[in-house]
């Protein structure tokens, strides 16, 4: 069995942050992942990965998806060929 | 436009049967047309804008303005500033990208006030209710601003009024960003076009709608006497109003459009207008997490200073 990825949203506590992680857990949910998406809100974390937007959205502490929210389909999407 | 014009009409006369030189008549027509105008064109630049900007993101600006010496970097700032969108869910992920990465503070001042103030939404807006002319006053001076803002904060010396935390880390280099193709930049730009029309449409029916019954309703002049350029506090008032209207620039110009139409002076229109995008209330709040409340009230001071001299210079000029 594959390890269990790690999905996490960062961002800053916006409205868009807020919407790309709940957009992100129901991704990961109907994919049947079985993993809760992480939110994190130390700004910190963005520079260090080298971005300077937000949100971003992390799959193994690798950035995917950098400054906009687009729709689920997509996402699931960028989830599958990240994991 | 022409086809615009004919289908404005076509829908107030024929369509809505209201009947010919009445004011309701000259509102309506007005309202249908310009809502048309704005939002065709919001669509047209917004995601022309996007395209480009999906070959400059802030992460590749940050590059190109580490290696520029003060003064170029300020108007390389400035004018990168202008394709950049400006969430202030961004301001503190950029302002510390940026400082950490070496830019100077002044230079991040530059970006950090054309960013806001020259925003595609803005520029649009001014373009359809204002024409190319006075939109394009507003890119030059809103520049302006922007570089002089930045070289003077520069001169002030103000490192130690960020926070110290800022300058713990540092950062180095240049990062992989997702690589993109064309059909995704396209994708892209699609959505953030439908995004920010979804946004703001409704503060821009409004504006327009509020809009169009002052152009056929009120008197031509009627505020002249109260904001017309002899009126030394319609500049500074006007900016006093501008900061905390940030979230509704959208709704905002097109009501201006229709004040200016009534007198009120072209100089103080610009001044509200750039209070209302580069002065925000929310993006101060935000700001005070990595600067020191006294760096803030420089900062808004001299962008302030800035937009009193551009509201006083164009009320003398125009």
């Amino acid at each position: 069995m594959k390890e269990t990825p790690q999905i996490e949203v960062l961002g800053t506590g916006c409205a868009t942050c807020r919407k790309l992680h709940e957009i992100t857990q129901k991704a990961a949910d109907e994919l049947w992942l079985g993993v809760s998406v992480a939110y994190v809100t130390d700004v910190q974390r963005i520079i260090a990965m080298g971005l300077m937007q937000s949100p971003v959205l992390a799959i193994n502490g690798k950035p995917v998806l950098v400054g906009f929210t687009p729709d689920i389909e997509k996402i699931k999407k960028i989830i599958q060929a990240h994991i | 436009m022409g086809i615009l014009q004919v289908f404005a009409d076509w829908l107030t006369y024929s369509v809505l049967g209201i009947a010919h030189d009445s004011l309701l008549a000259g509102a309506v027509d007005f309202f249908i047309f310009d809502t048309l105008k704005i939002v065709i064109l919001l669509s047209v630049i917004i995601f022309s804008v996007s395209v480009i900007r999906s070959f400059l993101p802030p992460e590749k600006i940050r590059t190109i303005l580490s290696h520029k010496n003060t003064y170029t970097g300020n108007v390389v700032a400035s004018l990168l500033g202008i394709i950049t969108p400006f969430c202030s869910c961004s301001a503190i992920p950029l302002f510390l990208g940026f400082v950490q990465a070496g830019v100077p503070l002044g230079t991040t001042f530059s970006f950090l006030v054309a960013s806001p103030m020259i925003n595609e939404v803005a520029l649009v807006l001014l373009l359809g209710m204002f024409g190319w002319k006075i939109a394009a006053l507003y890119i030059v001076s809103g520049l302006g601003i922007a570089i002089v803002a930045g070289v003077v904060l520069d001169r002030m010396k103000v490192e130690d009024l960020v926070e110290p935390f800022v300058y713990q880390n540092t950062i180095s280099g240049s990062v992989a960003m997702p690589e993109m193709s064309w059909e995704e930049r396209f994708a892209y730009a699609r959505e953030y076009t439908l995004d920010i029309v979804k946004n703001v449409w409704l503060y821009v029916v409004i504006g327009i709608g509020v809009g169009a019954w002052i152009h056929g309703y009120v008197p031509a002049d009627f505020l002249a006497r109260y904001a017309g350029s002899g009126t030394w506090y319609a500049v500074p008032l006007a900016v006093l109003i501008g900061i905390p209207l940030y979230s509704n620039a959208a709704g905002v110009i097109p009501l201006v459009s229709a004040l200016t139409e009534k007198g009120v002076a072209m100089g103080t229109t610009l001044a509200f207008m750039m209070a209302v995008t580069a002065l925000s209330l929310p993006e101060f709040m935000i700001l005070k997490k990595v600067m020191k409340p006294r760096l803030i009230m420089i900062f808004a001071g001299v962008v302030g200073t800035g937009i009193l001299f551009t509201g006083y210079l164009f009320n003398w000029m125009l």
